[in-house]
C-alpha cells in the first residue's frame, strides 16, 4: 500500500488539532492542499523528478508527530551552540518545527505571529508555489518562521536560524519558512540543521521566497546531522526584477536527503546562483534537483554543485534550465561535477537544458571522476600518506564550492568542518555539548 | 646509501630493467645516462615506489632497510626525493597545504614535532629564495598554471623544504633555458651536503655542467653497461651512445 494513507488518515481524523495549534491563515488553505495530496500520492520513482529517490520508502515508517505542539524541554542554548566564530548573527532556533526566540530579532517572527502582525502578507505569499510534497506540509505545518524586509531595509547581521531535531521516539517534523524581500530590501540567512538524538527523523520543510525588484538575497543551507535523517525540503524562490540571490546547500553529514530548488526568474536583469557541496559516505543518500526557470529577458543563472561520495553512497542531481520564448538575452550555466572516491559508491546526474529562445547563452555539464592517481603519487612522494593525500584531494575538489561563499568567516568556518568531515572526525556535530 | 642488485622490474607485463646493479654511497652524486627507452625513469620510479612497476627480481636496499618493502611515503619520509620529470598540477591543493604535509610527514618520521604554523611559513620564505620562486606561486594551487621552468624551480624548492638524503633528478633539465637551468643547478648544489647523494638523470652533458658527478652510468635495454668519470659523459655527448652499443 502507498504510505501517503497513513498520512491521508492521519490528517481526517487530526484536521481539528491541527487548525487548533496554528493561525486561521494558514489553516484556511490546508483542507485543499491535503485534498491535491490526497488525489497524488507521493510521487513515485517513475516520475522524471523523483527517478533517484524513494519517497514512499522514506515515508513508510509510523513517526510520532507533535501536532499538540508539546513544548520539547530543552533550552537550546545550554546544549548547544553552533559556532561560526568572528560572525555576528542574529540566532534563533526552532526546535522540531516550532520557533523559539530568545530575544526580538529585527524582521522575523514565527509564522503564528505574522498572522496576527501581516496577515495581509502571509495571505499574499503563504503556499503560493506548493507541489507535490510540499502540500503535505502545507496541510500538516502549524508554524514556522517568518522573515519580512520592508522597502529599501538592510538586515544588518545575518539571520542564523539552527534547526533542532531532538525526541525521544521517532519522529516527524513539518517545518515552514516564508521569506519577504520588499524592493530593494536584502537579508542574510544561514539555516543549520542538526540532530540531537539517535532516533529516525523525518523532516519536511517548505521554504518560500519572494524577491521584489532590486532586493539581494544570500540563503545558506546546511546539514549536519546523522544518518537516521530523511530530509526532504522544497525551496521555491520567486524573484523579479534586478535582484540578486543566492543559495548555498551544503549537506555535510546526512541519512536521507532530497532537496529540490525551484526558482523562477520574472523579473528583468536578475542573478541567481545555486550552489551546492555534497560530503556523503556510508549508505548516505543525497538528491539534489533543480529548476530555474526563464521567464523573463537578461538574466543570469549559475548552477555549481559539487559532490564527493566515498563507500556507499548514492549522490544524485538533476537540474533543468527553462528558458521561455521571451527570456531572451539569457545567460545561464550549469554545472555539476562528481568524485567517485569508491567503486561502491554511486553517481547519477542528469543536466537538462530546454531552451524555446533565440538570442541566449547556455551551457550545462557534468563529470564524474575518481581521484587522480598521478596526484596521489605525487603527494605521496613527498611523504604524504595516502589517506592523507586522497583527503586533500577531496578537500580540493569540494573546495571550489565553498570559496564561493561571500561570507568569510563562515566560508571559513565550513573549510574547517568539511577537512574535519573527510577526517572521520564529524560523526556527529560540532561545537556542541552533546558530543562532549 | 643505496644498493641496487641485480633488479629487474616490469611495467604492465613488459620487462624494462633487467638486471641493473648500482651502489651509492653517502656524497656521492652519480649521473645515469641512456637513449630513450633504455629505462632510466623506470629505475627512477622503481626506487621511489611508482605503484605502476613491478619488481620481478632483485633487491634495493637504502640505508641498510629493504626500500622495497617500504610504502612510497615510507621511502619519502625515509629521505628519498625525486624531482619528477613532469611535475603534476593539483588544482585546489594549496602549496602551503602540500608543503606543510609533507614537511610535518618528513619531521615525524625523524622524530621531531611538527612544525608551528609560524616556523613553517619563515622556513617556506628562506627555502623559495634558494631557486628564486616568487611568493605568488607559492601561495598557488601545487604547479597549477605554472609555466615549465617554474614547475621544475618548484621541485628543487621542495627538496629544499624536505632536505632529503637521496635525491633523483630526472631530467630536471629538459625543458629548462640556459638561466632556468643555472637557478635550478645552483639550488642544488647550495642543498649539498657531505651526506646527500643523488642519482642525476640526463640526455645531456650541459646539466653536469653545473651538477658535477662523480660517476657517470650508461643505461641500455635495463641494465648498466658501461661505468666511468665525468669524462665518460664528455664522451657521450662527443660520440653518441652508438659506440657503446657496438662494444656489447
Amino acid at each position: 500500500m502507498n504510505s501517503a494513507q497513513q498520512y491521508i488518515d492521519l490528517y481526517a481524523s487530526q484536521r481539528d488539532l491541527i487548525c487548533h495549534h496554528s493561525a486561521p491563515v494558514m489553516n484556511a488553505v490546508r483542507d485543499a492542499a491535503m485534498e491535491q495530496f490526497q488525489q497524488r500520492g507521493f510521487p513515485s520513482l517513475k516520475e522524471e523528478r523523483y527517478r533517484y529517490t524513494d519517497v514512499t520508502k522514506a515515508f513508510a515508517p509510523d513517526y510520532g508527530v507533535n501536532l499538540n505542539r508539546v513544548q520539547v524541554p530543552i533550552n537550546p542554548r545550554e546544549v548547544f551552540r553552533c559556532d561560526v566564530p568572528n560572525l555576528s548573527t542574529h540566532l534563533a532556533y526552532v526546535v522540531n518545527d516550532q520557533p523559539l526566540f530568545e530575544r526580538d530579532i529585527p524582521y522575523v517572527s514565527s509564522l503564528r505571529q505574522a498572522c496576527i502582525d501581516h496577515p495581509e502578507l502571509v495571505v499574499k505569499y503563504y503556499n503560493k508555489a506548493a507541489t507535490g510534497l510540499a502540500l503535505l506540509n502545507t496541510a500538516l505545518a502549524q508554524d514556522g518562521l517568518f522573515v519580512y524586509v520592508p522597502k529599501n531595509q538592510h538586515m544588518e547581521r545575518p539571520l542564523q536560524v539552527l534547526n533542532l531535531l531532538r525526541s525521544g521516539v521517532d519522529m516527524m517534523v513539518n517545518r515552514r519558512v516564508l521569506i519577504v524581500l520588499e524592493e530593494g530590501a536584502d537579508a542574510t540567512l544561514l539555516l543549520c540543521d542538526h540532530a540531537m538524538d539517535r532516533v529516525l527523523f523525518l523532516t519536511t520543510q517548505v521554504i518560500e521566497v519572494f524577491c521584489a525588484d532590486r532586493s539581494r538575497l544570500d540563503l545558506y543551507e546546511l546539514e549536519e546531522t546523522h544518518t537516521r535523517c530523511r530530509r526532504f525540503s522544497n525551496l521555491h524562490v520567486h524573484v523579479g526584477s534586478d535582484c540578486v540571490v543566492s543559495h548555498n546547500s551544503i549537506t555535510l553529514y546526512n541519512g536521507l536527503t532530497r532537496n529540490t530548488t525551484d526558482v523562477v526568474l520574472d523579473g528583468e536583469r536578475s542573478e541567481i546562483t545555486l550552489n551546492g557541496c555534497v560530503v556523503a559516505d556510508k549508505r548516505q543518500h543525497v538528491d539534489n534537483n533543480t529548476l530555474v526557470d526563464h521567464r523573463a529577458p537578461s538574466c543570469t543563472s549559475r548552477q555549481l554543485y559539487k559532490y564527493v561520495v566515498d563507500e556507499e553512497a548514492v549522490g544524485a542531481f538533476a537540474g533543468k534550465m527553462l528558458v521561455r520564448k521571451d527570456a531572451q538575452k539569457t545567460d545561464s550555466k550549469e554545472t555539476n561535477a562528481n568524485l567517485c572516491a569508491a567503486t561502491t559508491a554511486r553517481i547519477y546526474t542528469q543536466p537538462m537544458l530546454e531552451i524555446y529562445a533565440d538570442d541566449v547563452q547556455c551551457s550545462h555539464g557534468s563529470t564524474v571522476g575518481v581521484l587522480d592517481e598521478q596526484a596521489l603519487f605525487y603527494m605521496q612522494q613527498r611523504g604524504i600518506s595516502a589517506d592523507e593525500a586522497r583527503l586533500l584531494l577531496k578537500f580540493a575538489f569540494v573546495g571550489q564550492v565553498i570559496d564561493s561563499i561571500r561570507l568569510e568567516p563562515l566560508r571559513e568556518r565550513l573549510h574547517y568542518l568539511v577537512e574535519k568531515r573527510f577526517r572521520g572526525e564529524l560523526n556527529k556535530c560540532t561545537g556542541c555539548a552533546l558530543c562532549k | 646509501m643505496l644498493e641496487i642488485r641485480n633488479l629487474h622490474a616490469s611495467i604492465a607485463g613488459k620487462e624494462i630493467l633487467n638486471g641493473v646493479d648500482l651502489t651509492i654511497r653517502d656524497g656521492e652524486i652519480h649521473a645515469l645516462m641512456g637513449t630513450n627507452g633504455a629505462g632510466k625513469s623506470t629505475l627512477s620510479n622503481v626506487i621511489v615506489g611508482h605503484p605502476a612497476y613491478e619488481v620481478t627480481q632483485g633487491t634495493i636496499t637504502f640505508n641498510g632497510q629493504d626500500l622495497l618493502a617500504m610504502k612510497t611515503e615510507e621511502r619519502a619520509t625515509a629521505g628519498i626525493f625525486m624531482s619528477f620529470q613532469q611535475p603534476i598540477e593539483i588544482p585546489g591543493v594549496s602549496m602551503q597545504q602540500f608543503m606543510r604535509a609533507a614537511v610535518n610527514a618528513r619531521r615525524k618520521a625523524l622524530g621531531k614535532e611538527e612544525l608551528k604554523a609560524t616556523d613553517f611559513l619563515k622556513m617556506m620564505r628562506e627555502r623559495r629564495k634558494l631557486v628564486e620562486i616568487d611568493s605568488k606561486l607559492v601561495n598557488r594551487s601545487v604547479n597549477e598554471g605554472f609555466s615549465g621552468g617554474e614547475k621544475k624551480r618548484n621541485e628543487i624548492f621542495q627538496m629544499a623544504m624536505l632536505e632529503p638524503t637521496f635525491c633523483i633528478l630526472d631530467e630536471t633539465d629538459s625543458g629548462l633555458d640556459v638561466d632556468a637551468l643555472r637557478i635550478v643547478a645552483e639550488g642544488f648544489n647550495r642543498l649539498r651536503t657531505d651526506e646527500t647523494s643523488a642519482l642525476v638523470i640526463t640526455h645531456y652533458q650541459r646539466l653536469l655542467d653545473y651538477i658535477h658527478p662523480d660517476f657517470v652510468h650508461v643505461l641500455l635495454d635495463g641494465r648498466i653497461v658501461k661505468s666511468g668519470g665525468p669524462e665518460l659523459a664528455q664522451e657521450i655527448e662527443d660520440r653518441g651512445f652508438d659506440w657503446i652499443k657496438e662494444k656489447q
